[in-house]
């Protein structure tokens, strides 16, 4: 008969106000097998854990109940203290009384009868239970930045420095992100490409650091510490080992009316274009949907300027497989399409702008080289209309229900540089509510508003009428005069909300994270474990995991690049011993189990099997390795036989469990 | 046809190329039709047997023929599904068996011939859309479609997914329009007038286990009914839903897996439509995750062991479950 000890939390009053404590104790305490039951006010305390580390050595106790909080909490810190007690460490189980119990029953009876059942469950499974140990496994010490944008720039950089290898894998053919298109950063005004443009130069520079730009992620197999990512580097028909930047093909191309995508396409560039004058690496690109040498073999002229024969119309795809210990998501975001939105005729009149080009437009690398004219007619424009929250705060249907959070700090930004530049300017802003915590946010926007006199109209703008004269009639209500305007603007523009990278959710698939309702990667704990992804070794770093402005990101992504930094330092994980193992009379070799498995822990070998007459029979039976396995139990459901089975979670521990329940 | 098949068959027996064959053979009445191991010419001569009782499906006996040696079968198009099924599982070695496949234009019910006052049956022949059956009373001529077996009436394929050569012509694939009518019929039943439906189909089981027996996706090398360990092996029904959860386990085992080759109704001495139940996955299947054929190739993913991201989300399943 083995001996068990139920130790039921109070959880200060967590749990204690909604559960008899004392009589989930007194229950259990009748339960065959058990010959202790108690209950204290904080078992996770020091003195908490001293009382179940005595009972295992006065009762020599075999297997432990710990009525609490959820695993997830504290699983840890019971194994710890049983096995300091000398219990093997698997011998503890976790009946969840707070989570699935006192947090979501209001009534005292109830509850308590479940926590009760729930512990019945417990005490069934760990009569079942094994000991079980740990394996290790090494890690791999290189990281994988996924974006090159600040946030998987900084994230590399400080890894980088801690001495560790990194790769940043960035689609674009050079990094920077949405940073790179900024024009001034709000609340100090500073050029974000002074600020920006030295970093990709570090991370260019960083001997610990592989940029791998116009790449993508194809496929990420294996697990924390041991990771394995096929990158796909899109042939870029030129040799990046060989072009030196010169720019000599990218003024000779004959091909000058493609739209240029760093412009938002408001000028042109050519078929072989380098992004940017500060581009990093500064390579040229040959865009195989313009380049007539490319489309039907006419032309070739750039390949002729070029000095070091760099370009090299047969360039493939090549795919590069790599290993790394931990993985880095830096996704970043893209504005929505603000289309939809009929009422501000962003599709009708050109004149009706984005944010994000607003910033082009008074960018002195911009189309107009930093002088703010209006799109359809370049004249100067007077009378500029902001509005806030395009799709933001908004309905599911018509929006994202989030607030962007950048808006409102980069439209005092854009009307107060306005007003700044061109005082003959008159310049109103249509806002919700103006959002400024942060520091020195709020000095900003009042600066905005009462030094510069920008005119901030709490309400709804309803429609923006392009008119024959060329200007757009603004047509909106000004909820606290509680009238109805009509503003003849020269410029509108659209703070539009912003949303994940659409390639975010592909990733997220690939590498098992997890993802809210609006494809923001969400994080292990909101408060305490901000920068990890649930997935172990999955980190997250910039607005991949929710909306940021450039200090927030930049916070973030050193903050991620710490943990990963934790990470690499180990030199060996310790392995989850609750891994699948499979039967080997029993499999049948059907594949169904290495099918469903996320990791490939799972292969077949030919067997030989000594039969009951002495005959050799050769068998194909699944095997599974323990090191890559997580255990995560979907090859135990999926084998029909019942064949897979998984340690600390087999099929007739959980059948006991649901048996106890149902009794 | 039967004469060509013998003919072949003697043929690749004598070059070597198989040192058996996998057809059918008579059994106690010429209706009672069995699978049948053939390993000479003398054999084959006397006892080969096909014709239109010769329903039995022969690619599960493929398994532990082929482990002795290369073995020739005849497929049927529904027993190529499944042979491809079972390839796909790696339960048969592709360079164990020669596969010939042969057209089908259906398989008589003799339960159905039966049914219609035809007795003392001792044969079958085939006369266009018609059988001639005979009888120790005389030949009696009946229409195909009237005594057709009922997964023959909504046949889904005259086509062979898998073979080394074939004899007479290939078909094609035939719309699947009345193969669900069955299925949706108790799809508009509300819960309870289904679960009355199935607690008295599933009520007349014996537990003889024929349908297992029989299904070529039923293949572990130990069922879980077999098991001891598994808490679900009992033989002697403890309470009166048993037997209702052995069909459901086995209906959850095979889905995916199921190529609808409707075994498991042809053998049950009950007359319980199994297929019924391994219908709805496939109509499931389908509807969540685009059409899928169990046995089309041996490479495609089952649906349920396969993630993509256009999966329904389980909330879709849920709602679906509701409604």
């Amino acid at each position: 008969m083995q001996k068990l000890g139920v130790f039921v939390c109070h959880c200060g009053t967590n749990i204690a106000a909604t559960v008899d404590v004392k009589a989930v104790a007194e229950a259990l305490g009748r339960e065959p097998s058990v010959v202790v039951s108690t209950d204290y006010p904080y078992m996770c305390s020091e003195s908490g854990q001293n009382l179940i580390k005595d009972a295992i050595r006065e009762h020599s106790l075999d297997g432990v109940v710990i009525c609490s909080c959820s695993p997830r909490m504290h699983e840890n810190t019971f194994r710890k203290a049983a096995a300091q007690a000398g219990l093997n460490p698997y011998m503890v189980e976790i009946a969840n009384i707070r989570e699935q119990c006192s947090w979501i029953h209001k009534d005292r009876e109830e509850a308590t009868e479940k926590a009760i059942v729930l512990g019945r469950a417990a005490i069934a499974k760990v009569l079942l239970n094994t000991p079980l140990t740990a394996g290790e496994s090494p890690v791999t010490k290189r990281a994988l930045v996924i974006g090159g944008g600040i946030a998987g720039i900084q994230t590399a950089l400080d890894i980088a420095e801690a001495g560790f290898p990194v790769d940043i894998v960035e689609k674009e053919p050079t990094i920077g992100g949405k940073m790179a298109q900024l024009d001034k950063t709000f609340p100090t005004l500073d050029c974000a490409a002074c600020i920006l443009t030295p970093k990709m130069v570090d991370c260019a520079q960083n001997e610990n650091i592989r940029i791998l730009s116009f790449s993508e992620v194809e496929e990420v197999t294996g697990f924390v510490g041991n990771f394995t990512a096929k990158i796909r580097r899109k042939a870029r028909y030129v040799d990046e080992t060989k072009c030196t930047g010169c720019g000599l093909c990218t003024e000779k191309c004959p091909v000058k009316k493609v739209p240029n995508e760093f412009n938002l396409g408001m000028d042109n560039r050519r078929a072989v274009y380098i992004p940017f004058a500060q581009a990093v690496p500064k390579v040229a690109r040959i865009d195989p949907d313009w380049c007539n040498m490319l489309k039907n073999g006419k032309c070739g002229l750039c390949s002729k300027v070029c000095t070091v024969g760099a370009i090299d119309y047969k360039q493939t795809d090549t795919v590069l497989e790599e290993h790394y210990g931990a993985i880095v998501a830096a996704t970043g975001y893209e504005p929505i399409k603000v289309d939809r939105y009929g009422e501000y005729a962003y599709a009708q009149s050109k004149d009706v702008i984005t944010s994000l080009e607003f910033e082009r437009l008074t960018n002195a690398a911009g189309p107009t080289s930093g002088t703010l004219l209006r799109p359809s007619d370049g004249r100067h424009p007077h009378t500029i209309v902001f509005i806030q929250c395009v799709g933001s705060r908004c309905t599911p249907e018509m929006g994202k229900t989030y607030c962007s959070k950048i808006c409102c700090m980069y439209t005092a930004k854009h009307a107060m540089l306005t007003r700044e530049k061109y005082p003959d300017t008159d310049v109103y802003v249509f806002y919700i509510d103006v959002r400024t915590p942060g520091k020195n946010f709020d000095e900003f926007y009042r600066r905005a508003a009462e030094e510069y006199g920008v005119h901030y109209i709490k309400g709804a703008v309803g429609k923006v009428m392009p008119r024959a004269d060329g200007t757009l009639d603004v047509q909106a209500s000004d909820l606290i005069m509680n009238e109805q305007l009509h503003i003849n603007a020269d410029l509108v523009v659209l703070a539009a909300a912003i949303e994940p990278s659409k390639t975010a959710r592909r990733l997220a698939t690939m590498l098992t994270a997890s993802m809210d309702t609006n494809d923001f990667f969400t994080e292990a704990h909101p408060k305490l474990r901000p920068v990890e992804s649930p997935t172990a070794g999955i980190f997250l770093s910039g607005v991949c995991q929710g909306p940021k402005d450039i200090p927030e990101t930049v916070s973030q992504a050193s903050a991620c690049a710490a943990k990963v930094i934790g990470l690499l330092s180990k030199n060996k994980l310790t392995g989850n011993p609750c891994v699948a193992h499979s039967d080997e009379w029993m499999c049948n070799g059907c594949s169904n189990c290495a099918s469903v498995c996320p990791y490939g822990a799972i292969t077949y070998l030919d067997k030989d099997f000594r039969m009951p007459d002495r005959s050799t029979k050769t068998r194909r039976v699944a095997s599974v390795n323990p090191a890559v396995c997580q255990g995560c139990g979907a090859c135990t459901v999926a084998c029909p036989s019942g064949a897979m089975d998984l340690y600390g979670f087999s099929n007739s521990q959980i059948m006991a469990e649901v048996d106890a329940i149902c009794k | 046809m039967q004469e060509m098949m013998k003919k072949r068959a003697m043929e690749l027996l004598a070059d070597g190329t198989v040192t058996r064959v996998i057809g059918w053979r008579r059994g106690e009445f010429s209706y009672d039709i069995s699978p049948a191991v053939f390993e000479d010419a003398a054999q084959i001569e006397r006892d080969f047997v096909w014709d239109a009782f010769c329903g039995a499906n022969v690619s599960k006996y493929l398994i532990r023929e082929s482990a002795k040696g290369r073995v020739l079968a005849f497929l049927k198009p529904c027993d190529a599904f499944s042979m491809n099924q079972l390839l796909a599982e790696h339960r048969v070695k592709r360079e164990n068996v020669y596969l010939i496949g042969i057209p089908c234009a259906g398989k008589a019910d003799i339960d159905r011939i039966k049914a219609r006052g035809i007795d003392g049956v001792t044969g079958i022949e085939e006369d266009g859309e018609a059988f001639v059956v005979h009888t120790i009373y005389g030949d009696e001529r009946v229409g195909r479609a009237d005594v057709l077996a009922e997964r023959c009436l909504v046949c889904k394929s005259k086509r062979h997914p898998v073979y080394d050569e074939l004899l007479g012509e290939e078909g094609e694939d035939l719309p699947d329009d009345a193969r669900f009518a069955g299925v949706e019929k108790l799809e508009a039943m509300t819960a309870e007038e289904r679960f009355a439906f199935w607690r008295g189909e599933l009520s007349k089981c014996i537990r003889c286990n024929a349908c297992r027996n029989v299904c070529p996706a039923c293949t572990c090398e130990n069922c879980v009914f077999d098991n001891p360990d598994s808490g679900i092996s009992q033989k002697a029904a403890a309470d009166p839903f048993e037997e209702n959860m052995y069909h459901i386990i086995r209906a959850f085992h095979v889905a995916g897996r199921c190529t609808d080759c409707g075994e498991c109704s042809r053998v049950c001495p009950e007359h319980i439509p199994l297929h019924l139940l391994n219908r709805k996955f496939i109509k499931d299947i389908d509807e969540l995750y685009g059409t899928y054929r169990a046995g089309e190739d041996d490479e495609t993913k089952n649906p349920l062991t396969s993630f993509t991201e256009g999966d329904a989300e389980p909330a879709v399943v849920r709602k679906r479950g509701r409604a």
